[in-house]
């Protein structure tokens, strides 16, 4: 079997290459509410709908097989289907309780493609990573314009989150956890408070990579940090990689990689999207990750405000 | 694309994208993972990053419950907002990372913390630095690392409650990914000799590097800094046992910092600013010395080294360093004698608050206060039923107030424009409230466009204008710089302006004017035109810009002139006499200027050229430069160009005539003066301190000869020509014994070269060619970075210091240009290697060579920048590119050329005649109708 940490000597020799989106591929599929539900929520008292990484659960079928296209796409490094599959994120289905189970079930879905795909063809080189996504609650900025010490979450809420999403993916047997999509970084700082809790705990210690949003033209993540700010203040743990993904298309996201190429002692990704988001922030057509999982904030005039402010001091 | 090592997608990919990507990362080689070097590295919005040869970091110190009174109290009653405000002054002095403390028996210090720090996130203008969260309880701390994005410094944790608890905190405080602060305490207690600091800072650094793994480079030791002249004598050796620690630490423990809290030192003269701001200074100076990283301290409350007088420094420095016996008596003597003494604070006379609120806002307007305006206005909006009712009432009575005081000469210009920095606030507060009560019609007195034309960048006495005119309840349409002709005439329609402004300050402005003039005129516009800018002048608006524009057109030269030409073209009553004066006036000047014109007496360019000023290059010392080529300064530091700074045009553009530092004692201005010029001082100090702006130069001098009126510069070997310069000589005819000057009389001509060169000479290098002449060229700029600050102050309605940053910038320029000439003359150059000028005398220009600027008086035409910019690689080297008028970008740049003979001196141009505009043209390869459209109101 792969060692998780035998990526760090591959990475010496080439360039790995990170799956694409999970949300576009699952689109395809053109699933209705019945599809999500299944049988195990088929009477399930909220709408389920959207909520992809349930899929793990209800349709591991379409998710197995979207993992396998992407490896034999040429992808080294599979993503878990558990962008959202912390308890923050799926308190909007009522869904809380299912938080580890989604991680587990999802970690299991991802190894197997990657030992069916080693069976067919003989290539073992390839890594599951954890995905943990940003949340849809911010650590760092108010909800409410008007008052702007409010928070509409706590730190310890958001690390206990995650704690519980960790133990799931590792559990199930990931070889790489990687936090990504971060518009906040003190979300991002609670990840990595938690990764180091669970490893702890568990006493493993598993590759961390970590990815970064820089929302637009200012360079700047949604909470108002620069690049250099941000690497600086994620750098106290040793990370398999630190890069930037969503928001920007490649183009866009060129000079930010660049700067961090120069300016980090760890491995740099960078996985931008297909171009670039439509006027309304979201992805024309396609309900993916950052669009669905924004909308919170679009709703509360969030984005809109964030952006004043990063419009007014960059 | 060598920095990437991993790659992907994300929303919208799909496995072809990444069948596609993989086959084009199969071919790239990955990034190899640098090293980095280990400084600490800390973060807020923005990086800071602590370099061996960083200077010393200033930690702001206000925000702290225990040595702020004003911070407590604010925070006990929950102002938070209010509270930010002492966060933001830290930031606006200098500060490069703010000290939190919440530490106070009364408070709950965990929900203080977190509130605050919550409230911070949202500033970014406070945001932007890295927190210091400030505890002696450990939770306290922990609820503040919950709350900051950024990379922040733990203040403090010691060995006080033993090795366990010590690892236990540095693991958490890792954990959060903050660096650490390290008292020098342990199991025993504080340490107060320079052995217990080493021992206890040894023992901490060891377990935290070897048990923790925490980065050697995030330890900060605080060795304890204890107050001085406490009259015990086991205190003497208080500084000096710091002073020594910190050697100690940096020379022992690899990468460690040394940090303090520094206003305890001066513990012992608690209510002597004066004394205190002293000891800190000094205290710093030596710590720093030391190897001291960081300290922290109040930023606007440090005294400069250097400014301390000496006999207080002296007894200062005695007590530091415990020189003698009797150094505490001595310095509480001198202690004793400054008590009372205040550092130009002013002290705040709040009487006016308990007046009725109409009072209370027209004192705001007349001595420029914001503190208390929007509350102030709050309260009125309960008096008054209509917003409008707030600016036509109580707001525009105090702008009369201001009006009439400064029309009555008791107000000055800063003054105004402190004032309409009120009253812009005001008025912005007010607007939304205006606007849900659809206020109708117009309230204002008549609407002004005004602008910088075109190509021009220029616009302080444009702004100014705008003010005075603003604060008289005219509405301003404000196009800012480098407007076109069919911009403005499309805001003017659009706008349904009552008059037109044009600004400019550079020659080329003049022809843009006269073409705006002519556009205004073709698509039947007839709006009265002012004309102002420095360069302008009444002869030139009569006999350009009038002709080409049937409707009134006033020249108005300056700032307080504008309110009256305009309510008089706004007066129905006053209208037709006024601009029936000015027609006559421009007509008068017409004539006179084709009189003058008529009797001119002009030399021909030749009899011109006979009458050249002579030098007799047979015995002239030309001094071989020590540079040959080009030299490029890049952020050089400000502190050391503001030395340099002429005062007295600065007072200048802020209209109050005088000469310093003279005015700063005139009865009637004196006052102001002064005020204008602490607000100053505060400015520059920021300027320097937080950098806002870049000072890049390039000099370069190479050999030349001069061929007529022209120069030729040479390579290195003097053999083939690199660049030429065309100079404009004097035309008019001149008294017996004064010559007809053009610059290129103080090169040494070529002509006489070649009668002095020997075959032998053929391929001579500049070393063995004494025939050969030099010359030099420059161009610098202080305006990199500036347009931020600027957008920020206009944003903020703040006129004031977007005025006051300009005009400093245009002070620096100059500064840079005197400071640069210097080098080159002593250095660069080092013809006058010996001089030794003060700075007066460098103002009055008693140096030797001369640096004239294309543009000016000696050289009107601006196309010879063009020459200097190739010449010297001006766009590469500095930044500073050139406007299609050939105004320098950005503004507040200066450039020119060198001329080192003795004998080379400043001149006016005058007057030229057709027959030297043909010859220019010929020589320059310019058409010419360019030539007169470059030089046209130097040509007769």
């Amino acid at each position: 079997m792969n060692h998780p940490w035998s990526i760090k000597a591959e990475l010496k020799k080439r360039i790995l290459i990170i799956d694409g989106a999970m949300g576009t591929m699952i689109q395809r599929y053109k699933l209705e509410e019945d599809d999500f539900r299944g049988t195990r929520f088929a009477d399930f008292s909220h709408l389920l709908k959207g909520n992809n990484d349930l899929l793990s659960i209800t349709r591991p079928d379409i998710i197995e097989e979207i993992h396998l296209q992407y490896l034999k796409a040429g992808a080294d490094i599979i993503e878990t289907n558990t962008f959202s599959a912390q308890r923050i994120s799926m308190a909007d289905y009522n869904l809380e309780e299912i938080s580890y189970e989604l991680n587990f079930e999802s970690a299991k879905i991802a190894k197997a493609a990657v030992a069916k795909y080693a069976a067919e063809t003989g290539n073992t080189k390839k890594w599951v990573a954890g995905a943990v996504g940003p949340t849809n609650r911010t650590l760092t900025l108010s909800p409410d314009v008007n008052n702007p010490q409010f928070r509409a979450v706590t730190f310890d809420q958001v690390a206990n989150a995650y704690v519980e999403q960790i133990r799931g993916l590792i559990d199930g047997g990931v070889d790489l956890i990687l936090i990504e999509t971060i518009f906040d970084t003190l979300n991002a700082k609670a990840a990595l408070f938690a990764v180091e809790q669970v490893f702890e705990e568990k006493k493993v210690k598993l590759p961390v990579m970590i990815s970064g949003t820089i929302t637009d033209a200012s360079g700047r993540t949604l909470s108002g940090q620069t690049v250099e700010a941000f690497l600086n203040s994620v750098s106290h743990i040793d990370l398999l990689s630190i890069g930037l993904n969503c928001a920007l298309g490649a183009k866009e996201m060129r000079p930010y990689i660049e700067e961090l190429s120069e300016k980090a002692p760890f491995n740099i990704s960078a996985y931008p999207n297909a171009g670039l988001p439509n006027q309304f922030g979201e992805y024309d057509e396609t309900p993916e990750h950052m669009g669905h999982h924004m909308s919170d904030f679009l709703h509360h005039g969030f984005f809109k405000y964030c952006r004043w402010l990063l419009w007014y001091y960059s | 694309m060598d920095f990437l090592n991993i790659a992907g997608g994300c929303c919208g990919t799909t496995p072809e994208h990444i069948e596609h990507i993989a086959k084009i990362a199969s071919t790239i080689t990955p990034r190899e993972i640098p090293v980095i070097e280990p400084y600490l590295r800390i973060s807020g919005l923005e990086a800071v990053t602590l370099r061996p040869e960083s200077n010393f970091m200033n930690v702001g110190e206000r925000t702290n419950v225990t040595g702020s009174k004003k911070f407590l109290r604010l925070i006990k009653e929950e102002q938070y907002e209010e509270a930010l405000s002492v966060a933001r002054e830290q930031t606006e002095g200098g500060a490069q990372a703010i000290d939190i403390n919440m530490d106070e028996g009364m408070l709950d210090a965990h929900y203080a913390m977190t509130t605050y720090l919550n409230y911070i996130a949202s500033e970014p203008d406070i945001a932007k630095l890295p927190i210091m969260i400030d505890s002696s309880k450990f939770p306290v701390i922990e609820s503040g690392l919950k709350c900051t994005q950024g990379k922040s410094i733990v203040n403090s944790i010691s060995m006080k409650e033993g090795e366990k608890e010590f690892l236990r905190q540095a693991r958490v405080i890792r954990r959060y990914g903050a660096a650490v602060i390290v008292m020098a305490f342990d199991e025993k207690g504080q340490a107060d000799t320079l052995n217990r600091r080493i021992e206890i800072c040894e023992r901490a650094y060891r377990l935290l590097t070897e048990e923790v793994g925490f980065p050697p480079q995030d330890i900060i030791f605080d060795p304890n800094i204890f107050p001085v002249a406490t009259g015990m004598d086991e205190h003497r050796r208080n500084a000096i046992d710091f002073f020594e620690a910190t050697k100690w630490i940096k020379k022992n423990l690899p990468y460690a910092k040394v940090s303090g809290g520094v206003s305890n030192v001066s513990f012992s003269f608690r209510g002597n600013d004066v004394v205190r701001e002293a000891i800190h200074s000094a205290f710093l100076y030596h710590g720093v010395k030391a190897g001291m990283d960081m300290g922290i301290v109040n930023p606007s409350q440090l005294q400069v080294y250097d400014d301390i007088p000496k006999d207080l420094l002296i007894a200062v420095e005695d007590v530091l360093l415990d020189r003698n016996d009797d150094a505490t008596e001595k310095l509480i003597a001198i202690a004793e004698s400054l008590k009372g003494q205040v550092n130009v604070k002013e002290e705040k006379d709040e009487a006016w608050r308990r007046e009725p609120v109409e009072k209370r806002l027209t004192h705001a307007l007349v001595k420029g206060v914001t503190d208390y305006i929007e509350a102030d206005l709050e309260e009125a909006r309960t008096k008054y039923e209509k917003t409008l009712h707030i600016i036509e009432g109580p707001l525009m009575d105090g702008m009369n107030v201001v009006g009439d005081l400064f029309g009555a000469g008791k107000m000055f210009l800063p003054q105004v424009v402190k004032s309409a920095r009120v009253m812009k606030k005001g008025v912005a507060y007010l607007t939304p409230y205006l606007e849900a009560e659809k206020a109708e019609g117009k309230s204002k007195a008549g609407k002004v466009l005004l602008a910088t034309v075109k190509g021009d960048v220029h616009d302080i006495g444009k702004n100014i204008v705008g003010i005075v005119l603003a604060c008289n309840n005219y509405d301003i349409v404000d196009l800012g710089v480098m407007v076109p002709a069919e911009k403005i005439l499309e805001a003017a329609r659009r706008e349904n302006v009552d008059v037109i402004g044009l600004s400019g300050l550079i020659t080329p402005s003049l022809d843009e004017m006269v073409h705006v003039a002519k556009e205004l005129q073709r698509e039947g516009f007839n709006l009265p035109l002012m004309i102002g800018g420095a360069t302008t002048s009444k002869v030139h608006t009569a006999v350009k810009i009038e002709q080409n524009y049937s409707s009134p057109v006033i020249h108005v030269n300056d700032a307080s002139k504008s309110v009256t030409v305009v309510s008089n073209l706004l007066s129905i009553a006053n209208r037709e006499q006024f601009v029936k004066n000015n027609s006559e006036e421009n007509s008068r000047l017409r004539e006179y200027h084709i009189n003058a014109r008529a009797k001119a007496d002009v030399l021909s360019l030749e009899n011109a050229q006979q009458n050249k000023f002579k030098i007799d290059w047979e015995t002239a010392e030309i001094v071989a430069p020590n540079l040959l080529g080009t030299k490029v300064f890049i952020d050089y530091p400000i502190a050391e160009i503001a030395k340099y700074i002429d005062w007295t045009p600065f007072f200048i553009s802020w209209e109050m005539k005088g000469s310093y530092p003279k005015i700063l004692k005139d009865p009637i201005r004196g006052e102001e003066a002064q005020k204008l010029f602490n607000d100053a001082q505060a400015m520059l100090k920021q300027i320097i301190n937080e950098k806002w702006i870049t000072a890049n130069a390039v000099v370069g001098i190479f050999p030349a000869t001069a061929i007529g009126d022209d120069i030729e510069v040479l390579d290195h070997d003097a053999t083939k020509t690199i660049a030429k310069f065309h100079t404009l000589r004097q035309q008019s005819r001149k008294a017996d014994g004064f010559a007809n000057v053009a610059l290129a009389d103080f090169i040494r001509p070529k002509a006489h070269v070649l009668t002095e060169q020997k075959s032998s000479h053929k391929n001579f290098s500049v070393a063995t060619a004494p025939e050969t002449d030099f010359i030099g060229a420059f161009a610098l700029t202080t305006g990199i970075g500036m347009e931020k600050w600027i957008e920020k102050f206009e944003k903020e309605h703040d006129d004031y210091s977007s005025i006051m940053l300009k005009a400093l910038a245009d002070r620096l320029a100059e500064a840079f240009a005197e400071l640069m000439h210097a080098k080159v003359r002593r250095e660069l150059w080092g013809y006058a290697g010996d001089e030794n000028l003060t700075s007066e005398e460098l103002i009055k220009e008693k140096y030797k060579g001369i640096r004239p600027a294309p543009g000016y008086p000696a050289q009107p035409d601006h196309t010879e920048k063009i020459t200097i910019w190739k010449l010297l690689e001006v766009e590469k080297n500095t930044g500073m590119t050139l406007t299609e008028s050939l105004a320098m970008y950005p503004t507040s740049s200066v450039s020119g050329l060198y001329f080192a003979n003795p004998d080379s001196h400043y001149f006016g141009l005058g007057k030229i005649a057709k027959d030297q505009v043909n010859s220019y043209s010929q020589r320059k390869g310019l058409a010419i109708e360019e030539v007169e459209r470059w030089l046209g109101s130097v040509i007769l």
